[in-house]
């Protein structure tokens, strides 16, 4: 399961995405994604902050494989995407999405426990992992018979979170998942990230548009813009970072961070 | 009043062609679900192929009911049996709701759910058994509810061809200009498509997620 001495968790060198817009010209396909290169270290929150469109969403899609870089080389833990075992390369990587990600045909614990089942985890080692994951995450216990449609949206983002560090992945990707709540609710679901992180020490990639948001999870920000990384750099420096770019976030963002 | 004396002095009979009603409309339906699904699964995988499969399946339908049982007739081993061929019949009808349900219900599956199933590392296999067929249930069980009502209703054509079932007291009725043995053949057909749908009406909602 790649190398757990490997320095960095996750590296892109001069990765490009594009889509086939025709399959007879090729050359006529839109980039999405160009020269990508940087590095997620083991243990650190790396915000990748950008507007819809931005290839945030993308990047975080090449390194668990749902899409296949056209250019440059991937690793993971540093091992190149090429060897790795394409399932296991999911199950070792926790996927966290907007609400809609939920089996909805699947009660509470089943979608928590997911990944231990395809795992094939024998009984005995689902169910106290199962009550462990309800309590990290803020569930209550009576809640695992119920099905998504009967939770709330902080609900089930919650479970959406349990799911995703169920088969305790070292690597966490997580794409808005805070995007459809209220407020309030996802503020809450901020600090308790927070605190989660500090004690599980999780590498996580998380997509966001939202600068607040960005600014109290991140270790670093990794700013994108029409599918190039612009820049890359940690939240204090991020915050005095002179970037027309990084500055135009802040006057967008003015009276509310 | 002479209906009900029929009804009651050809009890046995009723009875009987009900049986091999039941047998022709079931049996032929099972032949369809076991091909129709499938196909329709595989369609989905197979994009190119779904417009010709959907189409082949259509253009079996409009052809007369009559007509196909003749056209049948010279074909090896079915033709020889009159019963055989009219089940070969009623499984051709009974494949476009089969194949197009299918199709539909898998299709119609949430692609994030699909996105976050394949994201935790299920396989194309899991990913079809524990997602899009659970979630497609409902769906395809109304595909078989359709397909088994409509084989009831057209099983009774194939006592034309000597295949049996309660289309032989219809087309007895007719020759005999006799309502009574017309209704002898038509209420039993009726009622077994009103009790077909109810029953996989039930199933249906008791099954589908949601």
């Amino acid at each position: 399961m790649g190398s757990p001495t490997a320095e960095l968790a996750v590296e892109f060198r001069d990765v490009s995405f594009r889509h086939a817009s025709s399959r007879n010209e090729p050359a006529q396909s839109e980039a999405i994604l160009s020269g990508l290169t940087f590095s997620v270290r083991q243990g650190e929150t790396l915000v990748l902050l950008g507007r819809s469109g931005s290839g945030k969403t993308t990047t975080l899609k090449l390194i668990n494989q749902l899409l296949t870089s056209t250019g440059g080389e991937i690793l993971v833990q540093g091992k190149p995407l090429n060897d790795w075992d394409i399932i296991q390369l999911r199950r070792s990587i926790g996927y966290a999405i907007q609400e809609v990600g939920l089996f909805p045909h699947f009660t509470v614990e089943r979608n928590i426990t997911l990944v231990p089942h395809l795992e094939d985890w024998p009984k005995e080692r689902i169910e106290p992992r199962l009550r462990e994951l309800m309590h990290l995450v803020g569930l209550d216990e009576d809640l695992r018979k119920r099905y998504p449609r009967e939770l709330s949206g902080g609900q089930r983002q919650r479970v959406g979170v349990a799911r995703a560090l169920a088969a305790d992945p070292p690597i966490l990707l997580m794409d808005e998942p805070f995007g459809a709540l209220d407020p309030i609710t996802r503020l809450e679901l901020q600090r308790e990230f927070l605190a989660l992180q500090k004690k599980l020490q999780k590498t996580v990639v998380f997509v966001t548009h939202d600068l607040r948001e960005a600014l109290m999870l991140g270790s670093r920000i990794g700013l994108m813009e029409a599918g190039e990384l612009m820049s890359i750099s940690s939240v204090d420096q991020f915050k005095h970072s002179q970037e027309p770019l990084v500055r135009q976030y802040f006057e967008a963002f003015e009276g509310i961070v | 009043m002479n209906t009900l004396h029929f009804f009651l002095e050809n009890r046995a009979q009723i009875g009987e062609l009900t049986l091999e009603h039941i047998w022709l409309a079931g049996f032929s339906t099972l032949i369809a679900v076991m091909i129709g699904v499938p196909l329709g699964i595989l369609i989905t995988r197979w994009p190119a192929a779904a417009k010709s499969v959907i189409g082949s399946a259509n253009i079996i339908q409009t052809i007369p009911s009559l007509a196909l049982f003749g056209f049948l007739l010279p074909a090896p081993w079915i033709g020889a049996r009159a019963d055989r061929l009219a089940i070969l019949a009623l499984a051709l009808y009974a494949l476009l709701p089969l194949i197009r349900n299918t199709y539909a219900g898998i299709k119609s599956v949430d692609p994030a759910v699909l996105e976050a199933g394949r994201g935790m590392g299920m396989t194309d296999r899991q990913i079809l058994w524990q997602i899009e067929l659970p979630l497609a249930t409902g769906v395809i069980l109304a595909g078989i509810r359709i397909a088994l009502v409509l084989s009831i209703g057209l099983a009774t054509i194939a006592a034309a061809i000597g295949a049996g079932g309660l289309g032989e007291f219809i087309f007895r009725g007719l020759a005999m200009v006799d309502n009574s043995v017309i209704l002898a053949g038509a209420i039993p057909a009726a009622l077994l498509a009103l009790i077909a749908d109810f029953c996989l009406g039930w199933l249906e909602r008791k099954l589908s997620p949601g």
